[in-house]
């Protein structure tokens, strides 16, 4: 098992395409992230910024924003579905 | 001269400026900053357009040289050119001289939402699209259906689960795919924006939110029309999402920007409802983003708990003198009462919440009795009827003099 992160149509230029990607050993969202980092070139400076997200990225562990967890230190686990997403839809 | 270059010149980013094409697109690929439409208007002759428009249809497209089509589309449900009203008897009430209401209720499916969407259907059928879509507080939901339907396009209406009965239908009605998603309107927008990377269908508030957005503009437009080519000084405008808030003041910067119209952008105010008031919140703590919140309120159309124009709506709040005020849902019955009572309007929830920020605004003081005030009053009191049920009595009475008489005159004797 891993944690699946599913990426946005927004990001899948630096993805090769790709709209899901597995990561491993990862204990909190921020983990996830920097796997993922490594993984593709040019992904950090899409969606961070100063250690953050940049203020138009949302992120969800098993569709709940993080905001409301505990930000990039949100705990998890194998098998947790993680999505990136836009967040300038709607209204 | 006008013609010699495109108007409409592209998508351009708000936060890194990088610019793309006018196709279905929403978000910045460098930075994920929202997309807006970029015009250059500096072939527009300021006397010349006021004709134009004064010419134009008693519809939105009579402002077509700032909407973004290279020549007005054919639509079939039209949308805008609603009253503004001068509203003597709530001036009087709450202690001012000049309060105008300008009721988009006015609208073909009873809400503002008939101005942006007339706009991304039009677009999306520009664009080749055959289904449209959306992610719905119940409005959008109602004029979506409406739209699409009169265009015969197919069209995917999501909505939370627990909308108001009214809204839920006015839109199943118009033969539309109703989907009532268990979960609150963020959630219904998040799986939107997913389902958007995966269809090939314009999703008015997601794919082509940046035409989408244009609409609201004609609503500044029409204010400054009706008031005499003149700005008003002050503006009260309901806040969910943020993009009606700021794309009202946009349509103001833009007339004024070209010298249709002369003054200072007004003061704006925004509205929201304490029970999901993320806007509100970030303002009165002086912050630059808004914290997303979990909606409990009676203004549904308002419950917006992560707004995508949050910063741009507390910047123009700042930038323009005013500010953003969070009213609870008693004071939004209230609201709701004094604007019938004093106009005979009857609204829904949200124009409830802004004629009670108005209100506050008026009571506390911070609003010079000289303003000449615009209230914008976006949808239906029919939409949201429980807000009002058991707010009044009724007489129910035998079909007889005496019982009239007794029951509702009390004991007074009827000659």
């Amino acid at each position: 098992m891993a944690i699946t992160v599913k990426i946005p149509t927004q990001l899948r230029s630096v993805t090769s395409g790709e709209a899901e990607a597995d990561v491993d050993a990862a204990a909190t969202v921020g983990e996830v992230l920097d796997g993922l980092y490594e993984r593709y070139d040019g992904l950090r400076e899409r969606i961070a910024e100063d250690g953050g997200l940049r203020r138009f990225v949302n992120v969800y562990v098993q569709g709940e924003d993080i905001r409301f967890l505990d930000g990039l230190d949100t705990q998890v686990e194998d098998g947790d579905e993680v999505t990136i997403l836009p967040a300038v839809a709607g209204g | 001269m006008r013609g010699s270059r495109c108007r409409v010149e592209s998508l351009r980013c708000k936060e890194c400026a990088q610019e793309y094409p006018l196709e279905a697109r929403f978000v910045c690929d460098n930075c994920f900053g929202p997309l807006e439409v970029a015009y250059d208007f500096s072939g527009l002759d300021a006397a010349e357009t006021r004709r134009k428009i004064q010419a134009g249809p008693q519809t939105i497209w009579r402002y077509a040289d700032f909407l973004p089509f290279e020549r007005p589309p054919q639509t079939a449900l039209a949308a805008g050119v609603t009253p503004l009203i001068k509203a003597d008897r709530l001036a009087e009430r709450l202690g001012l001289r000049e309060v105008w209401v300008k009721n988009d209720a006015a609208n073909p499916t009873h809400s503002f939402k008939d101005r942006v969407v007339t706009v991304a259907v039009a677009k999306a059928r520009e664009l080749g699209y055959d289904v449209v879509a959306c992610a719905s507080t119940g409005n959008l939901a109602n004029s979506v259906a409406a739209h699409a339907a009169a265009a015969g396009l197919e069209s995917y209406v999501f909505i939370p689960s627990d909308l108001e009965e009214q809204k839920i239908l006015a839109t199943g009605v118009y033969g539309t795919h109703l989907v009532a998603v268990r979960g609150s309107y963020d959630d219904v927008n998040r799986l939107c924006t997913e389902l958007s990377f995966e269809r090939d269908w314009a999703f008015v508030n997601v794919n082509v939110r940046p035409y989408y957005a244009e609409g609201s503009k004609t609503l500044g437009y029409e204010i400054a029309e009706q008031l005499g080519w003149e700005l008003p000084d002050r503006v009260v405008v309901p806040i969910a999402s943020g993009s009606l808030f700021t794309k009202v003041a946009q349509g103001f910067e833009e007339w004024l920007d070209i010298g249709l119209i002369k003054g200072d952008l007004p003061v704006m105010n925004g509205a929201q409802a304490a029970g999901c008031s993320p806007v509100a919140r970030a303002f009165a703590d002086d912050m630059s983003v808004c914290r997303p919140v979990r909606p409990d309120t009676i203004a549904k159309s308002l419950a917006i708990g992560d707004p995508a124009d949050g910063p741009y709506a507390l910047e123009l709040a700042r930038r323009s003198g005013g500010g953003i005020e969070a009213v609870c849902d008693d004071e939004i019955r209230d609201g709701i009462r004094l604007l019938a009572e004093t106009t005979g309007i009857f609204t829904e929830t949200a124009g409830g919440v802004t004629t009670a920020v108005l209100s506050r605004l008026a009571e506390r003081g911070d609003i010079d009795p000289a303003e000449r005030v615009v209230a914008t009053i976006t949808g239906e009191g029919l939409k949201t009827l429980d807000a009002v049920r058991g707010s009044f009595e009724t007489y129910e009475i035998e079909p007889r003099a005496d019982a009239f008489a007794e029951a509702v005159e009390g004991d007074r004797v009827v000659a």
